[in-house]
């Protein structure tokens, strides 16, 4: 099970590690923002959603897709322009979504995402899914106004929301407690009148724990519930970021608590063996490397179709 | 005192908020990671070492920020204010046309909002399509909002200090392609210009093209290749949107009797339909019937190759003068 959960969050690592490379390399262009650090929250949540459920992230978002089951090479095809990417290419690293597999998207308006999951909670209470929409943005979307509205709406209505809070301690290049008076940022939702705990993003036995209930709470129409979830992201903003902001000796400290990094060392002293382990890693990394090679290989997504699915 | 200083565009917007905020004490200077950080695009450097807490971070609050820059602004204060996208100031647009752009004329006067809106737009290479949009139709359809569109260095310099003096919310739109573009000789310095004006990039007696932003490159280098057969182009880059210098361009399409209108923002409501609108009515006569090019009517794909199927290259605007010189052929 343990190992399990670790190949899982190495999936993810392994994934965005290749997507850096091909960033770096020139197969892929734009702006990519990366995730490594943050994979137990992804997993942990992901572990608790049901195939009816709802899944909003942000354009952090692969790891969630791929804790969701979407296919690593439809991914490194969407972010390479292929057309066989998840949206042939239309949605990118950072708007990417696949609703087969309960992905609902990826969003680069920072918080844009959470009204929209609210009415897939709305949309749930009519059509008897017991739909769980979860939603999941940074620190810093709290305070969007988005982000604001669509808790108290879902808490007015007592809709099954599951606001997902991924504190990595930065928007962008600003310290979330620069921003905030108050940085138990819980506080929001339960102002509000909505369950809110704050956990440690890197133990996945806690995201388990938080989305388990929170998922049973929507799915029971006991309304929303709100997580904040602490980690960290180990790598910048976005490939190519100097990380400047960071104190000196931060990103050290983190390397040793984030979440690969500790379950690895919670593996070894249970006894699981270094080879088991190390398996992990080398299996995420085959499979990552087969994926992109795949999708490396795919045709691009062809101009003459540029124009088409802008209307019905 | 004037001096000449080799600039990019980035270092001359950064230029031209140093010498507000050291000339005009009443400016403040904000956005998202502006201060502490410098700006995502490096714009904003040194300016909060410089100028202390006028230039300060604030939180991921469109809203707020710009209603905040209304309420500082009715109280005497010149905001500057940074929204990183355009595509974020739709979080935001209450405060920009409900709000600022109705300060001075309900209030007679009594109140006014003399804020500055900088933020840039426009499509890179792998952008995705809440990334990439040119929405300077959008604020030109709300009288009451002044919009600039500054490419070269030079302009980015002039065209912010002219905001910044002007005692009427304006939008100054730059393009995150061209920050880290190469430097050019830019005069400081200088007077504060007036708001308005164009900018004459080519002479010519064929065809008029007017143009604005990013895309004015594409168009300058089509019209250099056509240069070479002996097709000669007026070239008007409308720097100021509004006010738009409306005389210059009938001017010049009364002269050449063809015109190209040629922006990346999309075609239908485009303000390139706008332009041929005010020719149509001003009854100039054309040799032929006029053109406008921009981003077929689409969203936009973050791939590459798909984006510059729907977005105006310079073999597009090529195209286009050809065949509107040929199909006016005296
Ligand atoms: C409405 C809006 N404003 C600003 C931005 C620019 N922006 C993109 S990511 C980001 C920081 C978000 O921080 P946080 O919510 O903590 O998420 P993280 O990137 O740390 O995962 C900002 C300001 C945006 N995309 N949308
Ligand atoms: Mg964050």
């Amino acid at each position: 099970m343990k190992l399990d959960d670790l190949l899982s969050m190495w999936r993810i690592r392994a994934l965005e590690e290749k997507i850096r490379d091909l960033r770096l390399e020139g197969p892929i262009v734009g702006s990519v923002h990366l995730a490594n650090g943050q994979e137990s929250v992804a997993v942990g949540a992901c572990s608790q959603l049901r195939p009816q459920d709802a899944l909003y992230a942000t354009y952090r978002g692969h790891g969630w897709a791929v804790a969701r089951g979407v296919p690593p090479r439809e991914i490194f095809a969407e972010l390479m322009g292929r057309v066989t990417g998840v949206n042939g290419g239309r949605g990118g690293s950072a708007h990417f979504s696949a609703p087969q597999h309960g992905f609902h998207g990826e969003n680069s308006i920072v918080g844009a995402g959470a009204p929209i999951a609210v009415g897939a909670a709305l949309a749930g209470k009519y059509d008897g899914s017991r739909r769980a929409a979860m939603t999941v943005f940074g620190d810093g979307a709290i305070n969007q106004g988005a982000v604001a509205e669509a808790m108290n709406f879902a808490a007015a209505l007592g809709l099954g929301v599951v606001f997902v809070c991924e504190n990595n301690r930065y928007s962008e290049l600003t310290p979330i407690d620069d921003m905030v008076a108050e940085p138990d940022l819980s506080r929001r939702a339960s102002a509000l009148g909505i369950p809110a705990v704050r956990i440690d993003g890197n133990d996945l036995a806690q995201v388990r724990t938080a989305t388990r209930l929170a998922v049973e709470a929507a799915a029971a129409g006991r309304g929303p519930s709100f997580i904040e979830a602490h980690t960290q992201r180990i790598v910048g903003h976005y490939i190519g970021d100097s990380e400047q902001y960071r104190p000196a000796g931060e990103l050290e400290r983190d390397l040793v608590v984030e979440p690969i990094a500790r379950l690895t060392r919670e593996l070894l002293a249970d006894g699981v063996p270094t080879e088991s382990v190390e398996r992990c890693e080398r299996r995420a990394r085959e499979e990552m490397e087969t994926a992109a090679a795949a999708a490396l290989r795919d045709p691009l997504a062809d101009p003459a179709t540029a124009k088409e699915h802008l209307y019905a | 005192m004037p001096e000449i200083v080799k600039l990019n565009v980035g270092g001359a917007v950064n230029a031209a908020l140093a010498r507000a905020l050291d000339e005009m004490p009443e400016t403040l200077l904000y956005g998202e990671d502006v201060a502490l950080p410098g700006g995502v695009f490096g714009v904003t450097r040194g300016l909060q070492k410089r100028f202390g807490d006028r230039v300060f971070d604030t939180p991921i609050s469109e809203t707020a920020m710009l209603g905040a820059a209304v309420g500082a602004a009715s109280f005497g204060r010149r905001p500057i204010v940074e929204i990183m996208w355009i595509d974020f100031s739709l979080v935001a647009f209450d405060q920009i046309v409900n709000q600022a752009a109705n300060v001075r004329y309900v209030s007679e006067g009594r109140t006014t909002a003399p804020l500055t809106i900088r933020t840039q737009q426009g499509n890179a290479p792998g952008a995705c399509a809440q990334h990439s949009q040119n929405l300077e139709a959008l604020l030109l359809h709300v009288p009451g909002i002044r919009v600039a569109m500054p490419r070269t260095p030079q302009d980015s310099y002039d065209v912010l200090l002219a905001a910044i003096a002007s005692d009427d919310p304006t939008v100054v739109i730059e393009n995150r392609t061209l920050y880290a573009g190469s430097k050019e000789a830019v005069e400081i310095g200088g007077p504060v210009q007036p708001i308005g004006g164009h900018r004459r990039r080519r002479t010519g007696s064929d065809a008029t093209v007017v143009c604005w932003g990013a895309i004015t490159a594409k168009v300058l280098d089509a019209v250099d290749r056509l240069e070479g057969e002996g097709v000669s182009v007026d070239v008007i880059e409308a720097v100021w949107l509004n006010p738009f210098d409306t005389e210059v361009v009938l001017e010049s399409a009364a002269r050449t009797g063809r015109l190209l209108v040629v922006h990346e923002a999309a075609r239908t409501g485009g303000f390139g339909a706008e332009v041929l609108a005010r020719v149509a009515e001003s009854g100039v006569p054309l040799r032929t019937a006029p053109r406008r090019l921009g981003l077929a009517d689409s969203r936009i794909p973050s791939a590459p190759q798909l984006a510059a199927a729907l977005l105006p290259q310079t073999n597009d605007v090529e195209t286009a003068l050809r065949e509107l010189v040929a199909g006016g052929a005296a």
